[in-house]
């Protein structure tokens, strides 16, 4: 089965991949028509209003702009980005090291594959409200929270690209005389990078879930923190524009690493 | 089955090639594929150093398992290969291969890939390169070294694949259908180009092909090979004056007539 | 991989696990992991009580219903998408990013939109599947060959019949593929958005276990979610595979 289907970015590259290249001027104007549709909508929403504990799109925009202007805002990222980081890395060295060790090695394979095909399709969030039993409420326990959810995603990816390496490329090496070092060196870790750089993607956006839960159900700090206190005074506009700042931050860091991805790793593979 | 006939031809310099060393021989070569399929069966052969040997067969009859088998990327269940005189097991230093998918590495430039076995032997820097740029020349892609594969056509990739096992120096050079994936035009040019390069080059070419008329066009000898499991069925050696122009080697009397003649034997294994 | 010449099937390390997992539970290694038998004894216990029953048919019912929802309108939105070229454009964006986005934010609002009960739930779930139900649908109806679509209308086949008939089938294996992790993304959501409303399902029994510390029944619980997790997802992919026959001829 196609496996980008798992990858929702991919899957939706994969619906627009016959895309004419010469609709850049429509593309922006369609995406503004979007942006308008839902602020729109929302608006109207607010407006009605559905429910009285529903701000309107605009009291949202000035809650957000209070909140930028005295700090807040920021404050509060900067506690969240830091359990945040501090996983990601771990879950990618960890993550990839251990991914890559699997596509190499039956061994490995056999003993590890289990253990993250059931965290990745299990609902691992149940598990974090226990984790702060044993490591307190503070900065460990976010870290693990994060790995819990991004570790799982980036060992399989990572997996998945070594397994999948283009075997006429290893035959070839192995005719020119490569060393088994040489093959993994030249030839498997330069082929598998873009799948492990997209394994990385997801891992970040789950990444993003799991400090999320962490701060929703252990203690709240950071954006949880804002999220909750704002929801506890009835400060629902401000409320509102803590869910979206962190929604729009998380959305953006994927643009990013998305363009990344294929300014470096797939000109060859555009138009595939 | 056809009675297995050898005929000890004249090369392409018009040498009697009974006396030429063979440098590469396969003895009881039998392979099977996970206990069902029997790729090829009982295969002896010789080929005589600096003649281009074709295999030539139906789809599945082994031709390119033979060849990765000369080449040391599969292990026959039985038999062995030995290279000039002595047995070997797994890829050498004498023998190159060229993919029929090409086998670029896609993140790599033309200079990089073309380079890429004398890389792998620790060759430095400055000589790897040019060496590579010489072979990059010969095979008419100057101009091309700091280009990406998915920036050239399909025939201009082969041609990296064959300036890449030009480059290590091997005394044979394996061919797997090299021009299947390529275009007719492109194609012809190829096969004039891969004549013109024998004169240089003297080394031994062995060669796998469907293709009957460029089997008749390249070759000092041709191997034919039975429907699975592959045997060797005839041997042809194609007495044709090619001194002329390409033209005229196509539409010579002999070119056409073992043309014919290889058609009849292999049309009973047509679906 | 093979072990004195036995190849071992895929799954057996879990066996492996499950034994590294007794002995850590009986050295006390982690606080967090007690012995493996004590949790399979919890589990016996567990699934013998009538809160344990009532639970489940709480994350059942609402799962199912989420699901379904989730699943209607999912491939409802990828096949507009799909086909219809302005839809795509206005939607696209927005489903694109809420397919990746920390849907987990949301919750609290949702929980101020729809009650603290079975309601706010399903909404949950809904909206943790949805995306890329309707993300893979989309993929997979642009990927029909024209020609397929040519060959219907060229023998008169209407508006209905074509849907019905051609693209929806063409476009079942990426279809069921979106279900599947749809399935796995629904669970999530059941699991999230009880433990944040925390009074009712699992959730309830959760905060129960995590108050009193009762580990063995905490992971009883979760290994039952988890087993339900994993059957989910293995049903989806069983009827994937009785389309699989076609999916790789389809070009």
């Amino acid at each position: 089965m196609d496996a980008r289907l798992e990858d929702p970015v991919a899957a939706g590259l994969a619906a627009q991949a016959d895309e004419a290249a010469g609709g850049r001027h429509q593309t922006l104007w369609w995406r503004l028509a979007s942006i308008a549709l839902f602020c729109g909508a929302w608006e109207i929403a607010g407006w009605v209003p559905i429910n009285l504990a529903f701000p309107t799109f605009s009291s949202t925009v000035a809650a957000f702009f209070e909140m930028v202007g005295d700090g807040t805002l920021l404050k509060a990222f900067g506690l969240t980005l830091q359990p945040l980081i501090v996983g990601l890395v771990v879950s990618t060295l960890l993550g990839v090291s251990i991914g890559v060790a699997m596509g190499l090695r039956k061994s490995v394979e056999w003993m590890a594959a289990p253990i993250f095909i059931v965290l990745q399709a299990a609902p691992v969030a149940a598990v974090i409200p226990m984790v702060t039993f044993v490591y307190g409420i503070g900065l460990t326990a976010k870290v693990i929270s994060v790995c819990l959810l991004a570790l799982p995603v980036i060992v399989l990816n990572s997996y998945k690209a070594v397994a999948n390496v283009n075997p006429s490329l290893i035959n070839m090496c192995r005719s020119f005389l490569g060393s088994r070092w040489q093959q993994i060196v030249k030839i498997i870790l330069p082929d598998a990078a873009p799948v492990i750089f997209a394994g990385l993607r997801l891992g970040i956006s789950a990444g993003f879930i799991g400090i999320i839960l962490a701060e929703l159900l252990i203690t709240p700090t950071g954006i949880g923190d804002l999220i909750t206190y704002h929801r506890a005074v009835a400060n629902y506009a401000h409320m509102y524009a803590s869910i979206a700042s962190v929604i729009v931050f998380s959305a953006v860091t994927l643009s990013v690493l998305q363009w990344a991805e294929e300014r470096w790793f797939r000109p060859e593979k555009k138009g595939s | 089955m056809v009675a297995v006939t050898r005929k000890f031809p004249r090369d392409a310099h018009g040498e009697d090639m009974s006396s030429l060393e063979s440098i590469i021989s396969v003895r009881g070569i039998n392979k099977v594929y996970s206990g069902q399929v029997h790729a090829l069966k009982d295969v002896d052969l010789d080929f005589p150093a600096g003649a281009l040997t074709t295999l030539l067969g139906p789809s599945g009859c082994g031709k390119t398992t033979l060849l990765k088998i000369i080449a040391g990327l599969l292990e026959p269940n039985t038999g062995d290969v030995l290279v000039k005189g002595r047995k070997v097991t797994g890829p050498g230093p004498e023998r190159a291969f060229v993919f029929q998918d090409f086998a670029l590495m896609p993140w790599a430039t033309v200079l990089r890939n073309v380079g890429f076995g004398l890389e792998l032997r620790g060759v430095a820097d400055a000589k790897r390169n040019e060496i590579a740029r010489r072979y990059i020349e010969q095979v008419g892609l100057g101009g091309f070294e700091d280009k990406y594969p998915h920036e050239l056509s399909g025939g201009m990739r082969q041609r990296v694949g064959l300036a890449r096992a030009l480059a290590v120096d091997a005394d044979v050079l394996l061919l797997d259908e090299p021009f299947s994936a390529v275009d007719e035009q492109n194609r012809r040019k190829f096969q004039e180009d891969l004549l013109r390069l024998r004169e240089i080059e003297r080394k031994t070419f062995i060669f796998v092909t469907h293709s009957i008329e460029e089997a008749v066009y390249l070759s000092d000898r041709i191997v034919l090979l039975s429907r699975r499991p592959g045997r060797v069925s005839q041997i042809i050696a194609p007495q044709i004056d090619r001194s002329g122009t390409p033209d005229e080697i196509r539409r010579d009397r002999a070119y056409l007539d073992t043309v014919e003649e290889i058609w009849q034997g292999l049309r009973q294994f047509v679906d | 991989m093979t072990l004195f010449g036995y190849r071992l099937p895929m799954m057996s390390s879990l066996i492996l696990w499950c034994l590294i997992w007794e002995i850590v539970g009986r050295l006390e290694l982690v606080l967090l992991f007690p012995p493996f038998s004590g949790v399979l004894a919890a589990l016996v216990d567990l699934v013998q009580t009538q809160k344990f029953w009532t639970a489940t048919w709480t994350t059942i019912s609402t799962f199912c219903i989420g699901m379904a929802l989730a699943i209607v309108c999912g491939v409802a939105l990828g096949v507009l998408m799909g086909r219809v070229k302005a839809a795509e454009n206005l939607l696209g964006m927005w489903v694109n990013v809420f397919a990746s986005a920390p849907l987990t934010a949301l919750i609290p609002v949702l929980m101020i939109l729809f009650g603290m009960g079975a309601k706010t739930i399903v909404v949950s779930v809904f909206l943790f599947a949805i995306w890329i139900i309707a993300l893979d649908t989309q993929a997979g109806v642009k990927h029909i060959t024209p020609s397929l679509i040519d060959m219907a209308k060229s023998f008169g086949a209407g508006r209905r019949d074509l849907y019905a008939k051609i693209i929806l089938w063409a476009a079942l294996p990426e279809i069921l593929a979106g279900i599947r992790i749809g399935f796995i993304r629904g669970v999530k959501g059941v699991v999230i958005g009880q433990l944040l409303v925390s009074i009712i399902g699992y959730g309830e029994l959760f905060e129960l276990y995590s108050r009193s510390f009762l580990m063995e029944d905490f992971w009883a619980l979760t290994i039952v979610l988890f087993a339900f997790a994993l059957l989910v997802a293995e049903l989806v992919g069983m009827l994937e595979k009785r389309i699989e026959y076609y999916a790789g001829v389809r070009q």
